[in-house]
């Protein structure tokens, strides 16, 4: 029985947001506010059980997190402190007077993690997509992946005009380019339509059982 | 006003309202369309096929919200089922906070499928903020980051973990993810440390990741509901994925034919506009 009420209410919310393809309406507006509030109470509770609690609260007042005793009372309670001080000087952006302390935790936030991303993305993103771009033209995927290489990068090289071998290259690259593009896109529209999908099989299937 | 610029003018709930009858109609009278399948699926098929049964655990990250519900779960579910079908241990998390609960429906109804057992076949290590932080400290010890599972269990206690310390008693990690926590496995856990991935994203996201199998940061890729559907053929369990890509060409071919009328109206249009303006001058 709960299970229907649960599936029924599903429906009539998935509905109330498709009613906005006729026109803007009380129910669209409804389910809208719905989903913003449950969102904003959802986070709240997962963020508050799985990061305040077990990292700072836990471990200055509970005195236990899993296996480890790390509480009020050993040595090292005091440091779960650091990051939660951190954490509420972000709040003095609300008084303008002293909201430029709250810059320390942003500068720390930010120095550490692009201390952390810098090197793996630089090996992930760039390294890695050089070497294996350095291919021998012995076929002509090879061929073909290195022209339209080149071509994309000429395209946004703008230290020289675009004329003679490099404006060739350079409409060569917009080619390459635009079929990406075409092929973003052809992968958006099947994204947006599988969603499509999920909820016309939730509302046939799960909700009127017709199929 | 000329047949064309009736067409330029339609109003777009007609177009709507096609779009969703080529959506329904397929539900009712499948079209059966053959699914072939290509070579990121195969060798992500083909990669968790080399994981050893009853041996160290398969770690699946079931990163997705439920905004991107219908492409990835029907992959999750095909996933757990090869894998399960196979007797690989698997063990599950999720680093997407609205993940938890998606997570463990999907685990569950694999598990029950196939008869399979909590803590000896597959476990649930639940969810961790802190994205990239996570997955680095999984590569020194998972313990320091999921001292318990999702229920309160030590690690230590669960017969599937016995000697799983790190990364290097993985032997496949996917994700399946509709944010960029599918890179960010690839930039932390495969690029520092090693680690095997495979991915699992959304259609909108899969052109993103292509460059990582070239160069074999990702063993293989699933891209939207087609590479759940690939999957689903691949291990003769066809569901969700498959039904749902006869939706998909409906639409496709519903789409590709609009953007042709699309252009004649748009063209004839213009000619007929140039040619009043020729005929007033």
């Amino acid at each position: 029985m709960g299970t229907i009420i649960w599936t029924t209410i599903g429906a009539v919310l998935t509905l109330s947001v498709y009613s906005f393809l006729y026109k803007d309406n009380p129910f669209y507006k409804f389910a809208e506010h719905l989903v913003v509030g449950i969102s904003a109470g959802y986070y709240l509770v997962i963020y508050y059980f799985n990061f305040i609690q077990p990292n700072v609260v836990a471990p200055v007042f509970l005195l236990r997190f899993g296996d480890e005793v790390i509480g009020f009372g050993s040595s090292t309670w005091w440091l779960a402190l650091i990051p939660g001080l951190l954490g509420l000087l972000l709040y003095t952006r609300f008084f303008p007077k002293v909201g430029w302390i709250g810059r320390w935790s942003l500068g720390i936030y930010v120095g550490g993690y692009a201390g952390l991303s810098l090197s793996p993305t630089m090996q992930a993103r760039v390294l890695n997509q050089i070497s294996a771009n350095a291919l021998p033209l012995t076929s002509v995927t090879n061929v073909f992946l290195i022209v339209g290489l080149l071509g994309t990068l000429t395209y946004f090289f703008f230290s020289m005009k675009h004329k003679g071998v490099l404006g060739v290259m350079a409409r060569v690259g917009i080619v390459f380019l635009m079929v990406g593009f075409g092929a973003s896109f052809g992968y958006t529209v099947m994204s947006r339509v599988s969603l499509l999908i999920g909820r016309v099989g939730f509302l046939l299937q799960d909700w009127l059982h017709l199929l | 006003m000329n047949i064309f610029e009736r067409f330029m003018q339609i109003d777009r709930r007609w177009i709507f309202l096609a779009i969703g009858i080529a959506v329904v109609i397929p539900f009712f009278f499948p079209l059966e369309l053959p699914v072939s399948v290509t070579d990121p699926v195969q060798n992500l098929y083909d990669a968790l096929d080399r994981v050893p049964a009853n041996g160290q655990p398969l770690l699946l990250a079931i990163d997705y919200a439920p905004a991107t519900l219908p492409e990835l779960e029907p992959m999750s579910l095909a996933l757990l089922r090869h894998a399960f079908s196979n007797d690989v241990n698997v063990a599950v998390l999720t680093l997407h906070p609205a993940g938890y609960g998606l997570a463990e429906r999907v685990m569950v109804q694999a598990a029950d499928e196939m008869g399979k057992v909590y803590g000896e076949d597959y476990c649930f290590l639940g969810f961790r903020p802190g994205l990239s932080a996570v997955i680095l400290g999984m590569g020194v010890n998972v313990r320091n980051v999921f001292p318990e599972d999702a229920y309160g269990t030590p690690l230590n206690d669960i017969p599937m973990l016995d000697g799983i310390r790190n990364y290097d008693d993985i032997p496949l990690l996917i994700t399946l993810a509709g944010w960029s926590a599918a890179e960010a496995w690839v930039l932390y856990a495969h690029q520092p440390y090693g680690q095997d991935v495979g991915a699992g994203v959304t259609a909108v996201m899969a052109t993103d990741l292509y460059p990582f199998l070239d160069t074999g940061q990702l063993v293989g890729l699933l891209g939207g509901m087609r590479g759940a559907a690939e999957y689903e053929e691949l291990i003769g369990h066809p569901d969700a994925g498959v039904r749902g890509m006869d939706s998909q060409s409906s639409i496709h071919v519903l789409i590709i034919i609009l953007i042709i009328l699309g252009n004649i109206a748009y063209f004839g249009d213009r000619r007929k506009k140039r040619e009043m303006e020729r005929d007033a001058a």
